[in-house]
């Protein structure tokens, strides 16, 4: 093999990549996914703290005249029945997906690790008790319990983060717990006994750092998973309730009825909700690659 | 008849990583005899399990590319063959076994099926005909009633008999030459004896030539017939067993022989119950080797120009070669 | 497993009991009129106004005699009302996890074996999409590609004309449904095919000298469909999540939608007895997939 090719080889395997932009270049060449994923999370969350400014209506204001206009001039996506501009409502719709998305999988996640360290650290009873909880939380599929949840708390935003991330609860302690039963064998922890070190020192000093990783890649996932929930909850009627524009639920105003007439309506709110959770796996899946242990060296 | 079966050549792998290039086998040249055990000799990461793998091309590629040599088995180069005529060559002509026995068996086929699939690839035979002389091959091996054993699935046998049974599926269809790396490394000491024990009768029983590689000087000395010592990629030293044992060249096989504690007594310049020596130091990072001798850095004797230059691997007496620019002034003159 | 129900139905009794306003406050409010003396005399026959424990224990008490109350909407049999429309959706399940399945997997297998090509780009790609879409979005759009092409929705009905209409009833919406899981077995047998091409017998398979065919169907496959078989009886449950939006979106008279209609008529009786079948079946088909794994890994089969 030649010089040339020598570097070539190398070069493409990563060596000598030490700058930021040189790294970053290198992790978009090995997981392009990953960096398409990372780029539409980032405009994604860009239209949703800028929608203000990007949208040139207010997502709320009606306008008549302008029912079921078609996509073009002033209404790039169209208008709906009631002459709410279709883009505005997207760009600000990508705000309450984001809320929603975000908030049940943080919250989800944290109680989901406090839960999932204490169950895997304590056990005994504690663990015992948690694990049954567990399983029959997730005998019922998330969208049944997160319907169920949703019709008793009522429709809200505040109710609808609250019921999707209750279900995740479950999903996000089982991953933890695993990760900490298999983190309590390890020899720094015995160590950390025999030294003196108290269990809360030693939950949060070494247990909880190692658990980063899981938690980053089960987080990514969940991301997607809590954005479709939402969008089923709100289409069913049950989840983000007016006047808030929630993709979901601007599919299920338009649905039947406008299907003929105004495709417009079905196609761009899908379109983004598709395109936000693609974002998120896309994402998630090369996150997964890079963090887990087995992959590396 | 005196021809080698297997003749190595200026073998050379590489290693593509992030953390740049990794020379893990660095024009490795030695040869093998009809009926011989060679032992391949050096502590973790000095390349002697790529060495075997590079001779079957199992490197995983990427990151890993054989960059140069040749592998002559019995006048035919192995590195120039298309990859249907190498698995022709692979469990037939030239076969391995692995450290770890519990995971290198497949946990849901039968031992006995796993050992007759050698069969049925090369040799033709399927079904009932395959599975008795696989029962057969058990039996050969030393396996206690090998017809049930045969049904038995790898979880069921303890580690011992998983490599007797791997013995057998690399014995099957008698190569000339059979790779061990490191084959009771993963063993309690009192199966480590059975095993070697083992391996030298297959020797004897079929002709196979044994490589066997290993970082245990123990094993060497009671198993094999002559020794390749290897460092950071490179074959330093080589020599008959006795001779190496008797009169370590190289300064690195004299500080392997002097820190293990009854191999010590062999060595005529360390007075008796003297404190173990370790070599100081570390081995360099592969992907940064230093320009002359890569021991140098932890060598007592190393001097400038061994910094400065890689010593030439040279025969310092009859059979006994060594890469060391002092290696006649340090252990004792030569004798012719 | 008899925990695990008795916990779930414990659930959604005190969550049901949490919605504000009963069947009788929305009977009324449509209704226009409020007297309070009916409502109390009817809240009474329905025994609504019994302390929780004691309506709890009717219900306990009821499942296990074969008396499952009455719609509080229909004033059938809950039996009545639910067994209908079992078959149904039963139908509609299964043919979805059997595409999900036979698309799955091959495909997966194939993603696995031609790591980072352009085959296994591509297919990622789809099986992320699987996964991305909303289920409800992908119904709509087939419903108006059936516009587009046909004139009109596909209208479910119990006595098909034609044999073709027929499968078209049942295919296309498990088709929708059945997308998303094959997606997900799709990157899961991707996933454990790659975990076992990486392990030690592997190696000594080709040391051997076996072909890559037998390599990875022989060896590597048979080792990667174990997690797969688990993974089944996962999906069964989430395929009771795609059913609820699916059924709404193709108008398909099954249980999923039911349930949905059920809830905002705050039927407490068929929601309950509902929710209850969905976590036996639930339950049920995860312990049989895990007889079933016990039965084909020799590891568990033969532990001694």
């Amino acid at each position: 093999m030649s010089d040339r090719q020598y570097d070539a080889e190398l070069t493409r395997a990563g060596a000598g990549a030490d700058t930021v932009w040189t790294k970053a270049t290198f992790y978009a060449r090995q997981y392009p996914l990953g960096a398409i994923g990372a780029v539409i999370m980032i405009v994604f969350v860009a239209t949703a703290i800028f929608a203000d400014v990007v949208a040139s209506f207010s997502p709320f204001s009606t306008n008549p005249a302008q029912s079921l206009a078609r996509p073009g001039g002033m209404h790039w996506m169209g208008a709906d029945v009631m002459g709410r501009d279709i883009f505005s409502r997207i760009v600000h719709g990508a705000r309450i997906s984001l809320a929603v998305g975000i908030g049940s999988t943080l919250v989800g996640g944290v109680f989901g690790v406090a839960i999932g360290i204490a169950s895997g650290y304590i056990g005994g009873w504690f663990d015992l008790v948690v694990q049954r909880v567990t399983d029959i939380m997730q005998a019922l599929p998330l969208l049944v319990l997160a319907l169920v949840m949703s019709a008793a708390l009522g429709p809200s935003l505040q109710n609808t983060i609250i019921a999707i991330s209750i279900p995740l609860i479950p999903y996000v302690s089982r991953v933890i717990r695993a990760n900490t039963l298999a983190l309590r064998e390890q020899a720094y922890v015995e160590a950390g006994h025999a030294i003196g070190l108290s269990e809360w020192r030693i939950a949060v000093r070494h247990i909880l750092p190692n658990t980063l990783a899981p938690l980053i890649v089960i987080s990514t996932a969940q991301l997607g998973s809590t954005i479709l929930t939402e969008a089923s909850l709100s289409f069913l009627g049950l989840g983000v309730p007016e006047p808030h524009p929630s993709w979901g639920r601007m599919l299920s105003e338009s649905a039947a009825e406008y299907m003929r007439t105004a495709p417009w309506l079905v196609i761009f709110p899908g379109m983004a909700i598709s395109l936000a959770v693609f974002g998120t796996n896309m994402l998630g899946d090369a996150l997964r690659d890079i963090l887990d242990p087995r992959q590396r060296g | 008849m005196d021809t080698p079966v297997l003749d190595v050549r200026g073998l050379s792998t590489v290693f593509f990583t992030r953390n740049g290039l990794i020379r893990a086998v660095d024009d490795l040249s030695f040869t093998v005899n009809r009926g011989e055990v060679l032992a391949i000799v050096g502590e973790s990461g000095c390349g002697k399990s790529i060495s075997a793998l590079s001779i079957m091309r199992l490197v995983p590629s990427p990151p890993g590319r054989i960059v140069g040599g040749e592998v002559r088995l019995d006048g035919t180069d192995l590195l120039a063959l298309d990859e249907a005529a190498m698995r022709d060559v692979r469990g037939n002509k030239i076969s391995m076994i692995f450290q770890e026995p519990m995971t290198s068996l497949n946990p849901v086929m039968t031992v006995g099926a796993q050992v007759a699939e050698t069969l049925t690839i090369h040799q033709g035979i399927s079904g009932k005909a395959a599975f008795e002389r696989a029962v057969e091959m058990l039996r050969l091996v030393r396996i206690p009633e090998p017809a049930q054993r045969a049904r038995a699935y790898p979880h069921q046998l303890s580690g011992g008999m998983r490599q007797r049974a791997m013995i057998a599926m690399a014995v099957a269809c008698q190569p000339q030459v059979l790779i061990a790396d490191e084959p009771t490394t993963a063993l309690d000491v009192t199966i480590q004896a059975q095993i070697l024990d083992l391996l030298l009768r297959m020797r004897e029983e079929l002709g196979t030539a044994v490589i066997l590689i290993t970082h245990d000087l123990g094993v060497v000395a009671e198993t094999a017939q002559r020794v390749v010592v290897m460092y950071a990629g490179r074959k330093i030293e080589e020599a008959p067993v006795d001779a190496l044992f008797a009169e370590p060249l190289h300064p690195y096989t004299h500080g392997l022989l002097a820190s293990v504690p009854h191999l010590a007594s062999l060595n005529p310049d360390a007075a008796p119950a003297e404190r173990l020596q370790e070599i100081p130091g570390m081995v360099p990072p592969l992907t940064n080797l230093p320009p002359g001798c890569a021991f140098a850095p932890r060598c007592p004797h190393a001097d400038a120009q061994c910094r400065a230059a890689y010593p030439p691997f040279e025969a310092r007496r009859p059979g006994h070669a060594v890469a060391c620019w002092h290696a006649d002034r340090l252990y004792g003159g030569g004798h012719g | 497993m008899l925990l695990t129900l008795f916990g779930i139905s414990i659930i959604i009794f005190a969550l049901l009991r949490l919605v504000p306003g009963n069947i009788v406050d929305i009977l009324f409010d449509s209704a226009g009129m409020v007297n309070p003396a009916d409502k109390v005399r009817i809240e009474q026959e329905l025994g609504l106004d019994k302390p929780l424990p004691m309506q709890y224990g009717r219900w306990i008490g009821g499942l296990l005699t074969g008396d499952l109350g009455y719609s509080y909407v229909s004033e059938k049999s809950t039996i009545d009302e639910i067994a209908p429309r079992i078959p149904v959706s039963a139908r509609l399940a299964s043919t979805a996890l059997l595409f999900a399945v036979l698309i799955g997997v091959p495909l997966g297998v194939i993603s696995a074996v031609r790591q980072n090509t352009w085959i296994d780009y591509l297919l990622r790609v789809v099986s992320l999409s699987g996964l991305s879409l909303p289920s409800f979005w992908l119904g709509l759009l087939v419903l108006m590609a059936f516009v587009a092409t046909f004139g009109s929705i596909p209208i479910y009905t119990e006595s098909p004309r034609t044999f073709g209409e027929a499968i078209l009833l049942v295919v296309v919406p498990a088709a929708t449904v059945g997308f998303r899981s094959s997606a997900l077995i799709m990157r899961l047998t991707r996933s454990s095919m790659l975990e076992i091409l990486r392990q030690d017998f592997v190696r000594t398979a080709r040391a051997k000298g076996a072909s890559a065919a037998s390599v990875n169907y022989g060896h590597a496959l048979r080792n990667a469909l174990l997690p797969v078989v688990t993974v089944i009886g996962i999906e069964a449950a989430f395929l009771a999540g795609g059913l609820i939006v699916t059924e709404t979106v193709f108008n398909i008279p099954g249980l999923a939608r039911f349930l949905v209609e059920s809830i905002r008529n705050r039927d407490y009786p068929i929601v309950q007895n509902l929710v209850m079948l969905i976590a036996v079946v639930v339950v049920t088909i995860n312990f049989l997939v895990d007889m079933l794994y016990a039965a084909l890994d020799p590891r568990i089969r033969y532990s001694d």
